[in-house]
């Protein structure tokens, strides 16, 4: 109809005066706006100005222009920045390989014809959706030294309860003392308070984790099961040779997202701990300079290096997991 | 071949069924148990809830459940309103207004998390729609926009986020601030509900997902309802919402639980305890008497607990396929 105006001028035009591609491009712009606004207007400017911010040292008013000094400061040697970024490395080095080789076991298990199979996954999720405050609310009680639910089990098998959140000692020399050994220094181990910090976020993520390889295993074709049990393998060999190989993409989608996740905890780890006994993570010490001290620009500046951090471990997941993973 | 499971790979175990059933009631237990002590606790009073023994299986029977028949309390029911009574001792709320300070919050959360998954539905089905079926200039740069927003983790812009909630400077005051500084927008949200529910009326991953979900419906079925004389407003409505309502709700109630469950912003930018959300109200609560007596802040965590927990038998099946899709892409 529009065309066929368009090349006719002296016939009346279509009542708005637009053509087609027009009407269909003011309304797609129509439809875009208010979620556009919104995205750009409080996540896409806000990384620019939290920059701007991060070169100046804002404190509730801004006070002057101080380059990168925030950023100099923070990767001072003696910096705060260090021994928080080595307990983030901690509970993601401990924290992901147990959730994950957990995880994949339970799929394992559920994806066997066993009756109840989906009352147990509904449960297991349940961790997940609940409000992390309040678990880890419950959970910081649980780990409480002398009234705690843990140690009350500890004590009934004729063990002494540890301190658990209040105890900044790492476990493997908590495990020598007793055994009267003694560690160097470099062989602490995460402090005990990140150990119940690592037990709770396993409790939260397990369930959430088998969902996720539950979908990856039901991509996996029967055929390749069939053909590989005509040839006589066992459950090992079909385990090994198929199931773990088929699920990589899976693996390395989980890998990635729970790695992400250990860089980005924060509510259990601030309710349980606020930070204290080795548990202070990076990302809960930018938030304490905000939060506490309001140092609006040093935070920004640990945010931004945070964020690096994550961007270099998924870039280097990327390619790595791109060389091995199989689809 | 019917039945997705029929083939699934039988691991022969020999002792197998049993080992397995164990593994499973044990996980079982281990993901409920919290749970369990949450709600059991909340009905103790404090001599109870502190008085924990598993030296013999009676007393840890009585340190489970501390009334009849196994011990001789009777169920603490006024650990509820107890709860509720500490929680306004910490503000003026209750006596000016008559309401408690918990009621509040309970709504100031409820509505934040409507207001947010109203928002996000209604947002990013219009973006989805335009990104999936409508042809206009800019529409490549305005996706990658998109995605650049999916990226960018929200711990990277809460600073920002925070100052941009900030009173807006006034003529004299902006006149002598530094001048790159004063280009921040400022909205002066701080301590209300536009700040808690705004910056999330819009979501970059459900734009992607309902956008995916849109490009699967065939274009022969817009042609169709075009003839019948129905506009992209109504077809929207009226046959895409419906056919992609699993997608709908999988973004819902990721939505609403994210809401329900948020913490740290909400912390950040209200001052005033009657704007707080349940999830910082029980922090405050542990930090004072929730902390001594903790049987009373079971109680106000079974009650933050309990709706989501509800909504959650309701519709699991949509997070739990919502989830395991999400990993398969």
């Amino acid at each position: 109809m529009t065309t066929l105006h368009a090349k006719t001028p002296d016939k009346p035009r279509p009542r708005s005066g637009l053509s087609k591609g027009a009407k269909e491009a003011l309304m797609a712009y129509g439809f875009l706006s208010p979620a556009l606004i919104i995205l750009i207007g409080f996540t896409l400017i806000p990384v620019i100005i939290g920059f701007v911010i991060s070169l100046s040292n804002f404190r509730v008013i801004f006070r002057e222009w101080i380059g990168f000094d925030n950023y100099t400061r923070a990767l001072q040697p003696d910096s705060e920045l260090w021994p928080s970024l080595g307990a983030t490395i901690t509970y993601s080095l401990i924290s992901v390989p147990l959730q994950l080789s957990l995880a994949l076991g339970l799929a394992l298990v559920l994806y066997q014809k066993l009756k109840g199979r989906a009352f147990f996954r509904v449960v297991m999720f349940l961790p997940y959706i609940t409000s992390t405050v309040a678990s880890a609310a419950v959970w910081a009680r649980m780990f409480s030294p002398d009234l705690g639910l843990i140690n009350a089990v500890i004590r009934a098998f004729g063990g002494v309860g540890p301190k658990w959140l209040l105890e900044n000692k790492g476990i493997f020399t908590l495990m020598s003392q007793s055994m009267n050994l003694n560690l160097p220094d470099w062989l602490t181990g995460p402090s005990l308070a990140m150990t119940a910090v690592i037990i709770y976020t396993t409790w939260v993520f397990v369930g959430y984790d088998t969902t996720i390889f539950l979908g990856g295993l039901g991509n996996i074709p029967n055929e390749m099961y069939e053909a590989a049990r005509i040839d006589g393998a066992n459950a090992w060999q079909i385990l090994k040779d198929i199931t773990i190989p088929l699920l990589s993409p899976t693996t390395f989608f989980l890998s990635l997202v729970t790695i992400i996740g250990t860089f980005k905890a924060f509510n259990h780890i601030w309710v349980m701990t606020r930070g204290d006994n080795g548990t202070m993570t990076a990302a809960l010490l930018t938030y304490k300079q905000m939060y506490e001290f309001q140092r609006a620009g040093y935070a920004s500046a640990l945010a931004f290096l945070l964020f690096t951090l994550i961007l270099g471990v998924t870039i280097f997941q990327q390619l790595y997991g791109n060389r091995h993973t199989n689809y | 071949m019917a039945n997705t499971y029929a083939n699934a790979p039988q691991m022969k175990f020999k002792f197998g069924r049993v080992a397995l059933y164990l593994i499973l009631i044990f996980v079982g237990i281990l993901a409920l148990l919290p749970f369990v002590w949450m709600v059991l606790s909340s009905f103790k009073s404090f001599g109870d809830f502190i008085n924990i023994e598993f030296s013999s299986v009676p007393s840890a029977l009585k340190s489970f459940w501390p009334w009849p028949p196994f011990g001789t309390s009777p169920p603490e029911f006024g650990n509820y309103p107890e709860a509720i009574r500490r929680i306004d001792l910490s503000s003026t709320y209750k006596t000016l207004t008559g309401i408690p300070l918990l009621a509040r919050q309970f709504f100031n959360t409820f509505l934040v998390a409507a207001v947010s998954v109203t928002g996000v539905l209604i947002t990013s089905a219009l973006a989805a729609y335009a990104f999936a079926m409508l042809e206009f200039p800019g529409k490549k740069i305005l996706f990658v926009a998109v995605l650049a927003a999916l990226m960018i983790p929200e711990e990277l812009v809460l600073v920002p986020r925070v100052i941009m909630m900030y009173e807006p400077l006034s003529g004299e005051a902006l006149a002598s601030q530094d001048f790159i500084i004063s280009l921040i927008p400022r909205t002066g949200w701080q301590n209300t509900y536009a700040a808690l529910t705004i910056p999330f009326m819009a979501s970059a991953f459900a734009i992607f997902l309902l956008r995916q979900y849109f490009m699967q419906i065939p274009k022969d079925l817009f042609d169709a309802a075009r003839i019948d004389g129905a506009g992209h407003m109504r077809y929207l409505a009226q046959m895409m919402m419906p056919l992609a309502k699993p997608a709908f709700m999988t973004v819902g109630l990721l939505t609403f639980i994210g809401a329900w469950n948020e913490f740290k912003w909400t912390q950040l930018v209200t001052r005033d305890l009657p704007m707080r959300t349940l999830s910082v109200s029980l922090q405050n609560f542990l930090q004072t008497d929730g902390g001594a007596e903790g049987q009373l802040a079971m109680a106000v965590a079974v009650m933050i607990v309990l709706p989501i927990v509800i909504l959650y038998l309701f519709t699991q099946q949509y997070f739990v396929e919502g989830v395991a899709k999400s990993g398969v892409k």
